[in-house]
């Protein structure tokens, strides 16, 4: 790891804004600050609450929010609550698959994208709706998902 | 206002009053383009940027100000002009171009873009040439907007304009003029019960709380929210987070303790950021923290976030979550009243249930009381008093957030505000209170259902969180039921192994069934894990889990058996089965 990486961790972890801090905050703003949560961050989080690594594993593999590997450069997610799938998610997150070569979601094989399901997005009137690297997108066709998926791809990295 | 001129709530008041006239009739428009999370999915901050850009270009002064969403998703993005003094015309669906048209003809020149609007308000009879007044529209008519009484006409992140428009009036009003134990009177007369699922009367539960001789003891806000098809937490908290916040503080003040969380789902960057912003705020102004204006009443009030999680929003799960842990239900007893968060005593609290409070303290809890439906003890009705703050989604003519009296029936809601399904298809169910709530064949009795939270239970219902999923002919109620396992499996928090093993269970005997490979033996087998999930789990999740299938099983038994007996799939069911395994490990 990087002396950078490791100084964003730090500073991740111990300059939190909120006056109650957590492991689960902790982990979070990591998250937020580079991405994923590499050991050397569980380590830090583990220091900074007094904690077992073991606690603070216990915390990160229970939110799907957390990644262990460093993120690819766009993250593509697809709803599949209730009222997006009666408007018809499950062709959505066919043609996201399809634009990106993927069987399930995951990382493209490039590391260009990420693919993740979402259970909901929170604009359940705009069903069905994907989110392309944080930026909500609505009443969503095949072809749009397709197109906005391209387009992300032609773009420079999110992070 | 009660205020006395020296008192310093006044002076707060006035500034808030002098920057609101400033806005609403000074020198220059005011366009409040709707940013919450559907006006995001729809293109809003596109919309902000074009009109920021348009503006610049034709060298014209307006106010811009990203506000929440006035609950017409279907229209979103939503933008509208007021020109000093004058009505505010609402345009629907704008995109970039028409926003330019907008600045150039309206702002700018004056005249209304009548083609693009979808209604105007106010403007003291001014009516704008071949625009229908914003009150006539179907989804308008029929609200009454308390907790959304903001929602669309505030800038979300300016305590400022909430207090301009009657904001913090309660909590002044309290805090001079009553003690907490009127307060706390003051909530249990209106019947407010709370509007998270379970309909518990908070003057009650605040009741617990306040009995508690603790010096320590804390209030907390849940917007976790994690119910697909309801959005109506969040949309309070993007559109009009001040509500809460004084709400929260009001509770704080009625149970006489000291702290307040207000839980949002990481990664809602609306509700944080807005909350945040008007906690600051509040702050500054002496309206949270030592001292709350000069009274002896200090309250703390801050955002926590939690990890997806749809679990959080069982209260104790919610308060493993706040500790920073794995957000697992905990056991009963200790009650949350007793040993709640970080081990004080605790109360929670719905989001929509707080939004509520300001104005029941403003009003009285009588006026909260003489809306919504009476009790009726011969048919175990206990009464649920004030509104109904719903989400409309699905396969629905208009989609949105609307709040409207308790007492009015499902189909006033559906096909006289909502305009019934789209495409002249019939109306085949609903999904309501989110995926445990199961769901609901839209036949005639149960469209004639009132709203009410015991009518909806006595109908196997629940009218809990407010979330309404409308799905026409074309759905198989096979696969929505399937979708909807797959999600309670998927958010099992696997502390209960009847819930953890169970929900995957009925998921792969739902998956067999639709793949019509279903055995005469399934639904019976179905009947056994639900009675098992029932009554071996520790919360709702596991205890309420086998609803979407019971009640799809007593609705729409004939399209399981076409599926098991006939081989043959009822309305569109696609061809690919989608049930994504990641659970938690």
């Amino acid at each position: 790891m990087d002396d950078a990486t490791r100084a964003l961790i730090d500073n991740a972890v111990n300059n939190q804004p909120q006056s109650t801090v957590t492991v689960l905050s902790s982990l979070l703003a990591v998250e937020d600050a580079i991405g994923y949560i590499p050991p050397e961050a569980v380590a830090a989080v583990a220091t900074r609450m007094a904690a077992t690594v073991n606690d603070v594993w216990a915390v990160a593999t229970f939110y799907p929010n957390f990644r262990f590997d460093p993120p690819t450069e766009h993250r593509i997610e697809v709803c599949w609550g209730p009222s997006c799938h009666v408007m018809g998610a499950t062709a959505i997150i066919a043609a996201a698959q399809d634009a990106l070569g993927l069987s399930d979601e995951g990382d493209t094989p490039d590391a260009k994208a990420t693919l993740r399901y979402n259970t909901c997005l929170g604009a359940c009137a705009h069903a069905p709706v994907m989110a392309i690297d944080h930026h909500l997108a609505g009443r969503i066709t095949p072809d749009a998902a397709r197109d906005r998926i391209a387009a992300a791809l032609a773009a420079p990295a999110a992070h | 206002m009660t205020a006395h001129n020296d008192s310093p709530f006044a002076a707060i008041l006035a500034e808030a009053q002098r920057r609101w006239h400033d806005l609403t009739a000074g020198d220059r428009p005011w366009i409040r383009v709707g940013t919450g999370l559907a006006g995001e999915a729809a293109g809003g901050f596109e919309v902000v940027s074009a009109v920021k850009a348009a503006l610049t270009e034709q060298q014209v002064a307006a106010n811009v100000s990203e506000v929440g969403t006035l609950g017409l998703c279907f229209a979103e993005p939503l933008l509208d002009v007021q020109t000093p003094g004058g009505p505010r015309v609402f345009y629907q669906r704008v995109t970039p171009q028409i926003a330019e048209s907008i600045v150039s003809q309206h702002v700018a020149g004056g005249a209304p873009v009548a083609g693009s609007a979808i209604g105007y308000l106010g403007g003291g009879g001014a009516a704008p040439d071949g625009i229908p007044r914003l009150e006539d529209h179907p989804m308008m008519a029929m609200q009454r907007r308390i907790a959304l009484r903001n929602a669309g006409n505030i800038d979300p992140s300016d305590l400022y304009q909430y207090i301009a428009n009657g904001g913090y009036s309660a909590l002044n009003k309290a805090l001079t003029e009553m003690t907490p134990q009127d307060t706390l009177g003051q909530v249990r007369t209106s019947g407010l019960r709370g509007r998270g699922g379970a309909a518990f009367p908070a003057g009650v539960k605040w009741g617990f709380l306040a009995g508690n001789p603790d010096p320590n003891k804390y209030i907390l806000c849940n917007c976790e929210e994690g119910d697909p098809g309801a959005f109506n937490d969040r949309g309070i908290l993007e559109s009009d987070p001040a509500t809460v916040v004084e709400g929260i503080t009001i509770a704080g003040y009625a149970c006489n303790a000291n702290r307040g969380y207000i839980f949002i789902r990481h990664g809602h960057n609306q509700p944080i950021d807005r909350t945040r912003a008007v906690i600051n705020q509040a702050y500054e102004l002496g309206l949270l923290g030592q001292n709350i204006l000069g009274s002896d009443f200090s309250f703390d009030v801050e955002v926590a976030l939690t990890g997806d999680s749809y679990v959080s929003g069982e209260e104790t799960a919610l308060m493993e979550a706040i500790e920073g842990k794995r957000s697992m239900p905990r056991y009963r007893p200790p009650f949350p009243a007793q040993v709640g968060v970080f081990g004080m005593p605790s109360n929670i609290n719905n989001v929509k249930t707080l939004a509520y409070v300001p104005e029941i303290i403003a009003n009285g809890g009588e006026w909260f009381a003489g809306i919504g439906t009476p009790p009726d003890p011969d048919n175990r009705i206990n009464g649920s008093s004030g509104t109904a703050i719903l989400c409309l989604s699905g396969d629905i003519t208009y989609t949105g957030l609307i709040e409207v009296p308790l007492g009015m029936t499902l189909r006033q809601v559906l096909f006289d505000m909502a305009g019934g399904a789209p495409k002249g298809k019939r109306m085949k169910l609903l999904q309501t209170g989110g995926p445990l709530g199961g769901v609901l064949s839209a036949s005639d009795a149960n469209l004639d259902l009132t709203l009410d939270f015991d009518v909806f239970r006595a109908a196997g219902a629940i009218l809990g969180s407010g979330g309404i999923i409308v799905a026409d002919e074309d759905t198989c109620v096979v696969d929505l039921t399937r979708n909807l396992i797959a999600f309670c499996q998927y958010e099992s928090c696997g502390k209960c192994f009847p819930c953890r093993m169970g929900m995957s269970h009925l998921l792969e005997v739902l998956e067999r069934i639709h793949n019509l490979e279903g055995t005469n033996e399934d639904l019976a087998l179905m009947r056994n894990i639900g009675e098992n999930m029932q009554a071996g789990s520790l919360c709702g999740h596991g205890q309420l889990g086998f609803n979407p299938v019971s009640s799809a099983l007593r609705y729409f038994p004939e399209e399981f058996e076409a599926h098991i007996l006939e081989k043959r799939h009822t309305g569109e069911c696609p061809d690919r089965v989608f049930s994504p395994r990641l659970t938690r490990r």
